[in-house]
């Protein structure tokens, strides 16, 4: 997309999430509070799938790990919201750096099912642990007092301070992308034995990418755990792994945030069709299989390819958006 | 007598629940890996057809009266052609992509067919009656035996060992390794590939199917009765290789017996150990244990 028109996008869409809390008739803050966390989770998630081409198949490990280290954090050991998704993040940028030691032992399809299947290992952990309170989640986490001044039990507070940390995360997700250490990440993807040759030290930078993907979920998890103030088993299950990875794709994964407008969709078809039950199960599998069969490029990769088709535009814009496809939106 | 402190009989009772166990995973696995040969699609609604295979098998009992061995017939039939059709209309597109491709694909189908099935039946399980001839136990003196279950174990081992000789002592086996090996090659010697990868699959997912009737008796029949099991079967295909259709086999009945054992010694794993064991794998012997490199 022009850069133009995705900045004045991007200052819009930033000025009307700042309006939400005046208006909750029409959107309601906390569901609001849920798709930026959704938003932030599969665009770390991306890190991985787009930018390093790495297919995880276990990123609910991340997202629940860090809900349970910040629940046990807070309800159980009394310490402030802001130490709590500290202690999350950095959870679940650990247990990154251990799926992502283990999970690049090998390659592709394989690697996805390694992820899959230790994802499913520290499903197995929370839900035997004492104090995850098993089918029924950890339950009453209070919201707590952020630095000792700002109460976030009132959801008008905690709606700016999740919107600050979803934008400082998808802000990160951005710098990482565009830095020298993203080219790197783009280099392994297009072809791993040359970046090999060329003397990068691959394996590390895989696990670094493991790690940031999964600390920066981890900050999703976090902050789900707070706003809703809940940890439950459904944020560890292999479904939410699933659930990531179809945002990604239906978003479209060749951008920065395109995963985000995956990540609104699939949030507003549970929120709103809810009452239809395992209907809604069906619907996603649906639309899996549509964005896998017809709709590889996703949303934003489409319109890209759309506006470089189109014949009005110039051939010094084509190869500007070219240049722009794979990173940024 | 006692084996670490355990008694023999309950020693050999959850050796034999582990068998069971690694039963199903050895059908599964052998599934896994023989479309996984063939098609370079890993199929994440594996478990979705050993489901689906239980399911025909519970209607056809309720609806029609249909009877347990006509079922172990009948439902691997109906879920073969179910599976051919889906190779036909959705896989067959995407052979060419990355096979990470195939792994998304049929995880909608995952979501798809359970979805569809909660909608039927709800979350819960439907009970399936052990058929008569095989209820009752044998006592072997040191041990009891429920009959079905022995039964199990001894199916999984023939069906075991008749794919293995379809695949390598038949022609149509020997098409499929060769199609395995070189399909343009064998293509071009007149044997039809594409009518060969539809058969793999449903005969992939028929297996599924009737492992799925197999169970049935044993865990009652519910919709996510199949998934869990699948990542449990992944982790297994990950230690073992995809590469031997032998090696996946031995592999699932041998960590059958590895859960069955922690379960005697330290149960809170037992959910975890397969698990835990990738992990070790990894660790030291990456390829896997019968695994020619990959990729």
């Amino acid at each position: 997309m022009p850069l133009a028109l995705s900045r004045s996008l991007l200052v819009l869409l930033f000025a009307v999430l700042v309006a939400v809390p005046f208006m909750p008739h029409i959107l309601y803050p906390v569901f609001v509070m849920k798709v930026m966390c959704f938003a932030l989770f599969a665009c770390a998630y991306n890190l991985l799938l787009g930018h390093t081409g790495i297919v995880s198949f276990g990123h609910a490990a991340f997202f629940g790990t860090a809900a349970y280290v910040t629940g046990y954090a807070l309800r159980e050991l009394g310490l402030p919201p802001e130490v709590g998704i500290l202690a999350g993040v950095l959870g679940a940028a650990l247990l990154g750096a251990v799926f992502g030691a283990l999970a690049i032992r090998r390659q592709g399809i394989y690697l996805a099912m390694i992820t899959l299947a230790l994802a499913q290992l520290v499903y197995f952990v929370f839900l035997q642990a004492e104090f995850t309170g098993a089918e029924d989640g950890m339950q009453q986490i209070p919201r707590g007092v952020l630095f000792g001044v700002l109460s976030l039990r009132s959801d008008f507070n905690l709606y700016y301070v999740v919107l600050a940390c979803i934008a400082g995360g998808l802000w990160l997700v951005h710098r990482i992308v565009n830095s020298p250490f993203g080219e790197v990440l783009r280099a392994i993807r297009e072809h791993e034995p040359r970046a090999r040759s060329l003397g990068y030290a691959v394996d590390r930078y895989k696990i670094i990418a493991f790690s940031l993907s999964a600390g920066l979920s981890g900050l999703a998890g976090s902050l789900k755990c707070v706003v809703f103030q809940l940890a439950a088993l459904t944020d560890v299950h292999w479904h939410m792994s699933g659930e990531v990875i179809l945002m990604t794709l239906l978003g479209g994964m060749s951008s920065v945030f395109g995963p985000a407008i995956g990540a609104v969709l699939i949030s507003a078809l549970h929120h709103y069709f809810d009452a239809l039950g395992a209907w809604v199960t069906i619907v996603v599998g649906l639309v899996f299989i549509f964005c896998v069969l017809v709709f590889r490029r996703g949303i934003v990769g489409q319109l890209n390819h759309m506006l470089m088709q189109r014949p009005s535009v110039t051939r010094s814009a084509a190869a500007n958006i070219k240049e722009k496809h794979h990173a940024a939106v | 007598m006692d084996i670490f402190g355990v008694p023999i009989q309950a020693f050999l009772g959850q050796i034999m629940l582990g068998l069971v166990n690694g039963a199903f995973y050895a059908v599964l696995s052998l599934g896994l890996a023989i479309i996984f040969g063939l098609l370079r699609i890993v199929n994440f609604a594996h478990g979705a057809f050993f489901m689906a295979g239980a399911f025909v098998a519970y209607m056809a009992g309720s609806y029609f009266g249909v009877g347990y061995w006509p079922a172990l017939f009948v439902a691997p039939v109906v879920v073969g052609i179910a599976g051919a059709l889906f190779e036909r209309l959705f896989l067959r597109r995407i052979y060419g992509l990355d096979p990470i491709y195939g792994l998304l694909l049929t995880f909608g189908l995952v979501l798809v067919l359970e979805g569809g099935f909660r909608v039927a039946f709800g979350s819960s399980g439907q009970p399936f009656p052990t058929p008569p001839e095989l209820r009752g136990v044998w006592n072997l003196g040191f041990m009891i035996l429920p009959v079905y279950r022995a039964f199990v174990i001894g199916v999984a081992i023939v069906v075991c060992l008749a794919t293995w000789f379809v695949i390598e002592k038949t022609r149509i086996g020997a098409h499929l390794r060769a199609a395995t090996e070189r399909p343009e090659l064998t293509q071009s010697f007149g044997i039809n590939v594409p009518m060969l990868l539809t058969i793999t699959y449903g005969a992939g997912v028929g297996l599924a199917a009737f492992a799925g009737v197999l169970a049935a008796p044993i865990q009652h029949v519910y919709p996510s009765m199949g998934s869990d099991l699948v990542i449990i079967v992944f982790a297994i295909v990950v230690i073992g290789g995809l590469g031997s259709i032998f090696g996946s086999a031995v592999t699932g009945l041998g960590l059958g017996v590895v859960e069955g054992l922690t379960k005697v010694y330290y149960s809170q794993a037992s959910a975890t150990v397969v698990f835990l064991v990738m992990a070790l794998v990894l660790l030291l012997r990456p390829a896997g244990l019968f695994g020619r490199e990959e990729n």
